[in-house]
């Protein structure tokens, strides 16, 4: 998903009767369904792993913002060009609530975008992939949003509490995302040949891609298991990529364009469409930095952080000159 | 990547909605200073109409109970349950109260 690979410091998960009673008090309050608050005692791992997610997921929606930007100002009429702004600066909103909620767990702004910076914490693969035309303006909105709302959906109610309300903000936000992108490719897909063929395009490449998003299978990860125990990861990755599924091939029926698997099909018995993995080497290989557009991504990130520097500074010490000219004159 | 600049300063925001209710804390976010975290607000935090006045405030100058105190705040409520209309039993006869 939007935090694809964290891995967690636990070897596995204790009993409630292996925990000393801080930790048992802990586990018990998760398993009634409580939240954990900023001030609460926690476990070293819980926030450490929090911190990675709720961080990898925030990168995720900053650097998002890039492969939609790139067509901001090429969108096609300016209503377009409005809603696409919008969607954009939703991103970067999102962004900032998980900033917040990741910076109560005592990380700071600052440390986050560094570690971006540098490339030592990830952000989702999806946004490493190019966008060729406006039919992947669509196809993003309409596949990388939908996916992201299946992982977003469960995880307003995770367990601590500041992640759980940024994403409930979140959600509200998101339906707008998917609908403007499905618009899109309904427009296309009404369109004229050649527009067809774009929509169709895009849905091609974003496929596989999207299908990543949620994460190689982690059915028998010890990592999984702790998460789940601690109520910060919900499903599992091949439950939510099944309901993705399940989802989008009638979506795309309806818009007469084809999923680009020729093992798809429904599985009566299963009650689930049954589909081909997406290509994991391919996965893993952009994980590392090679996919198309990581270099790219990360250049971007950083101008803009180095860009920025003359008005970070400027605007504190403006603020602080003013505060010296109130302080003076009382 | 290293910047000398310091971090700016984390203010909580907390909005008033539409319909009468009191401000509530929304979140938080940096500015340099309070009238830019107002500003900035206004765009992270009410983007669809969620408000109609925002307060910022340094985070630094919250003071908050912390969780050990939840007994010694809390738990003398308990034994107030003639706080609660509930705890009187009206007779019916008497009607609505
Ligand atoms: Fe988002
Ligand atoms: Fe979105």
């Amino acid at each position: 998903m939007y935090a694809q690979m964290i891995k967690s410091t636990g070897e596995g998960v204790k009993s409630l009767d292996e925990m000393d009673p801080q930790e048992r008090a802990f586990q018990e309050r998760i398993n009634a369904g409580g939240k954990i608050e900023p001030k609460d005692w926690m476990p070293d791992g819980y926030r450490k792993n929090l911190i990675r997610q709720i961080g990898q997921h925030a990168h995720s929606e900053i650097v998002g913002q890039l492969p939609e930007g790139n067509w901001i100002t090429r969108a096609p009429t300016l209503e377009r060009k409005a809603i696409l702004l919008a969607k954009v600066q939703d991103e970067a909103g999102h962004g900032l609530y998980l900033y917040c909620a990741a910076e109560t767990l005592g990380v700071t702004r600052d440390q986050l975008t560094r570690d971006l910076l540098s490339g030592k914490m990830k952000y989702s693969s999806i946004f490493n992939y190019p966008t060729l035309t406006w039919a992947d303006m669509g196809a993003v909105g309409w596949l990388v949003d939908g996916a992201a709302i299946m992982n977003q959906v469960p995880l307003q109610r995770t367990s601590y509490g500041p992640y759980a309300r940024a994403m409930v903000r979140i959600c509200k936000e998101e339906s707008f995302h998917q609908r403007q992108g499905y618009d899109i490719m309904m427009k296309m897909a009404q369109g004229t040949d050649a527009q067809r063929k774009m929509a169709q395009d895009a849905l091609n490449r974003f496929w596989g891609p999207a299908l990543m998003m949620f994460g190689p299978s982690d059915e028998n990860s010890v990592h999984s298991a702790q998460s789940m125990a601690w109520k910060i990861k919900m499903n599992s990755n091949d439950e939510l990529r099944q309901k993705f599924v399940d989802e989008c091939v009638p979506q795309a029926e309806y818009l007469g364009l084809t999923v680009p698997d020729p093992d798809l099909k429904w599985n009566e018995e299963r009650g689930h469409y049954d589909f081909t993995q997406p290509d994991w080497d391919e996965f893993f290989d952009v994980l590392k930095g090679n996919g198309p557009c990581n270099t790219e991504r990360l250049a971007a990130r950083n101008k803009a952080w180095d860009d920025g520097a003359w008005v970070r500074d400027g605007l504190m010490a403006h603020a602080a000159k003013k505060r010296a000219a109130k302080l003076a004159a009382e | 990547m290293t910047h000398p600049t310091k971090e700016w300063p984390l203010f909580e925001v907390f909005i008033r909605g539409q319909h009468g209710l009191s401000h509530r804390h929304v979140g938080s976010l940096h500015a340099a200073n309070a009238e830019m975290a107002i500003k900035s607000a206004r765009d992270v935090y009410t983007r669809r109409n969620e408000g109609v006045s925002i307060w910022v405030v340094l985070a630094s100058d919250i003071a908050a109970s912390s969780p050990e105190e939840k007994g010694s705040l809390y738990e003398p409520a308990n034994d107030k349950v003639y706080r609660h209309p509930t705890f009187f039993d009206i007779p019916d006869e008497v009607g609505a109260m």
